[in-house]
């Protein structure tokens, strides 16, 4: 059975060097990839009524607009090597819809890009890479 | 400016006595034994009963799956992204949370003493099961429009809920009525009384008290607020709000436990005049009846259950089960009343402020309470009630719209014609005395209750079938927790 690895990209440039170093694995070890964007998103929000009237609608949206504009060109990018590509948009923690996934496509490694957070929100929050790398079971590349 | 001022100002008497008319036939007293019952009241209390009954105490029974589902625990992962039950459920509760729960449960405790509160408790008790019934029928009967977004509330189950009990004419009406109540409690509980309450705190805080210029000047400001957000579409004014007013509650809370936790010895005799008031009051007007309608009325204009508000705000929700919301919606009134309002009463009747009775009414009696412990609370109150009046008031125009749209079949020109008298409303909700502006706001909430309990109890076996249905799926497992 072919092994299936996790791509966590948003857009930035050290994401679209993790989806470059994905490509080169999935060429050299052939693995299938999955290519996956989480739109940041909790249920326990506090949402003004008419935001919750349109909600549905924006949820469409924003997932049409994170594919055109974030995993499509990353899903193009990978076609060209030998390797299967799956594309995934989903709501949610951005950690915790990864392991997720991992969970769910029974991946045995993820890669994501280093995020360039702040000083600050690094202290406050952490980082994306660096709760995953806490949290997953699954050995996790971070390219930077 | 000043001779506009002043012309507004010579017709405020004029527009109190249409306030207090429409108060007085709404809240039309009947003398049974020499004590005044007000059949509005009576109407709630007996719907939220009835309910409470024919549902076999749900309202109890769905507690534990109702706090499931608002932790996640049924929601798919394919429903990330859509409106979450907490997120349902915080909308609509700080719709109701605000000034009920501060002013109103002064004004409960000034007119019928401790022992008001008692009744509060038991109406908020009933009131989860008039709310668990609306909002389940929002849900059953909303409409999706073909842009994606949802429409639901009582229009829309008293419209197709009773057409499909052959009783298309009636429904129709009993819509329509409600829609046209919906919009005067938008102005009134849901714009004047929030405006009138707010100012009157600002004023007491910055020791303004009947400085009537600056109470023009607070309502314009508020109507501007008001304004940018529903009119000017800056949604970014209601996000902050809406976000700031959750912890603005828990400050509240905590406040009250400062005080409650600062005189521990006496909330054992706090509890003995809650108690003891209830079914013994001395000096109040109408003895036990009088104090069980004042915290009926009280509960009933902070918790709106039955009143049908809740359910528009619930119907946005993501589920396939109209029953998971009439399960969230019943912690509403569990939060606001049975919880908020026990808190603002024990803070008050701790202080013993009430006993004072110096014309100290409203808001002003419960800062009063906090002052007695925290004398800088006053301040934070201040901040606290503006922007639970504000938040309140841009749920309240929302609901108003909706009716509006229902009415005028989604007519933008209505719907803006709507939102400028909003803001008018605002304006004179801030230079009006209290005395009308609660009487018209609570009529005006009340009269919602008509058309929405006579549709509730038309669509009685239709909302148990529902529920029943839904409660064998769980009980078969056929619905499970996914986590």
């Amino acid at each position: 059975m072919t092994a299936t690895v996790i791509v966590g990209i948003d857009g930035s440039q050290p994401s679209k060097r993790a989806v470059a170093y994905a490509i080169g694995l999935a060429e050299a070890q052939e693995v299938n990839l999955v290519v996956a964007h989480v739109i940041p998103w909790s249920p326990y929000s506090f949402n003004t009524p008419s935001e919750n009237e349109e909600r549905a609608e924006k949820k469409k949206q924003e997932i049409a607009a994170a594919s055109a504009q974030i995993v499509d060109p990353a899903v193009e990018a990978a076609a060209e090597s030998a390797c299967d590509v799956t594309p995934v948009v989903r709501h949610g923690d951005p950690v915790d819809t990864l392991l997720e996934l991992a969970r769910d496509f029974a991946a045995t490694a993820i890669i994501v890009g280093r995020t360039g957070d702040s000083r600050v929100k690094r202290a406050l929050f952490g980082t994306i890479p660096g709760h995953l790398v806490h949290e997953s079971t699954i050995p996790v590349t971070v390219v930077p | 400016m000043a001779t506009v001022m002043a012309t507004v100002m010579a017709t405020e008497p004029l527009f109190d006595r249409i306030l207090n008319k429409i108060t007085e036939i709404v809240f039309y007293p009947i003398n049974i034994g020499g004590v005044d019952i007000l059949p509005i009241v009576v109407w709630l209390v007996v719907a939220a009963t009835f309910f409470t009954f024919y549902l076999g105490f749900l309202n109890i029974r769905g507690f534990a799956h109702a706090i499931n589902l608002v932790r996640g625990r049924y929601s798919k992962p394919e429903d990330a992204g859509e409106v979450s039950h907490f997120q349902a459920l915080a909308t609509a509760v700080s719709g109701t949370v605000g000034l009920g729960n501060i002013a109103g449960v002064a004004v409960a405790i000034t007119l019928g003493g401790p022992g008001a509160t008692f009744w509060m408790i038991l109406a908020g008790f009933l009131g989860m099961s008039a709310k668990l019934a609306e909002c389940t029928m929002g849900v059953k009967y909303r409409k999706h429009h073909a842009d994606g977004s949802v429409s639901g509330g009582p229009m829309y189950y008293l419209r197709d809920g009773l057409a499909a009990l052959g009783l298309a004419g009636l429904g129709k009406v009993l819509a329509a009525a409600f829609a046209v109540f919906c919009i005067f409690g938008s102005l009134g509980g849901g714009n004047m009384f929030q405006a009138n309450q707010a100012t009157a705190q600002i004023l007491a805080v910055t020791d303004n008290e009947g400085n009537t210029t600056l109470t023009w000047i607070i309502g314009i400001v508020f109507a501007l607020a008001v304004g940018l957000v529903i009119i000017g579409g800056i949604k970014s004014i209601a996000r902050v709000t809406e976000k700031v007013v959750p912890f603005m509650a828990a400050l509240y809370l905590l406040a009250c436990l400062v005080v409650i936790l600062t005189n521990i010895g006496q909330v054992p005799g706090a509890f003995g005049d809650i108690v003891s008031g209830a079914f013994s009051p001395e000096g109040i007007t109408g003895g036990v009846v009088g104090v069980l309608i004042v915290g009926f009325q009280r509960a009933a204009f902070s918790n709106e259950a039955g009143i049908g508000s809740a359910s528009i705000a619930h119907s946005a929700v993501k589920t396939s089960e109209p029953s998971t919301e009439g399960h969230v919606a019943l912690l509403e009134p569990f939060i606001d009343t049975i919880v908020i309002c026990t808190m603002t009463a024990l803070t008050i009747v701790i202080s013993g402020v009430w006993k004072d009775g110096a014309g100290v009414e409203g808001v002003a009696l419960t800062s009063s309470a906090f002052e007695t412990v925290v004398p800088w609370f006053p301040n934070v109150l201040a901040i606290a009630v503006i922007l639970f009046a504000f938040s309140t008031m841009i749920s309240w125009s929302y609901y108003g719209m909706k009716a509006t749209g229902y009415l005028f079949g989604d007519n933008p020109a209505a719907e803006n014609a709507y939102k400028v008298i909003f803001c008018i409303f605002t304006v004179l909700g801030s230079v009006t005395a209290l005395d009308a502006v609660l009487g018209f706001s609570d009529a005006a909430i009340f009269l919602m209750s008509v058309p929405n309990v006579i549709g509730l109890y038309i669509l009685a076996r239709v909302l148990k079938e529902e529920l029943t249905q839904y409660r064998a799926k769980i009980a078969s497992g056929e619905i499970q927790r996914v986590k």
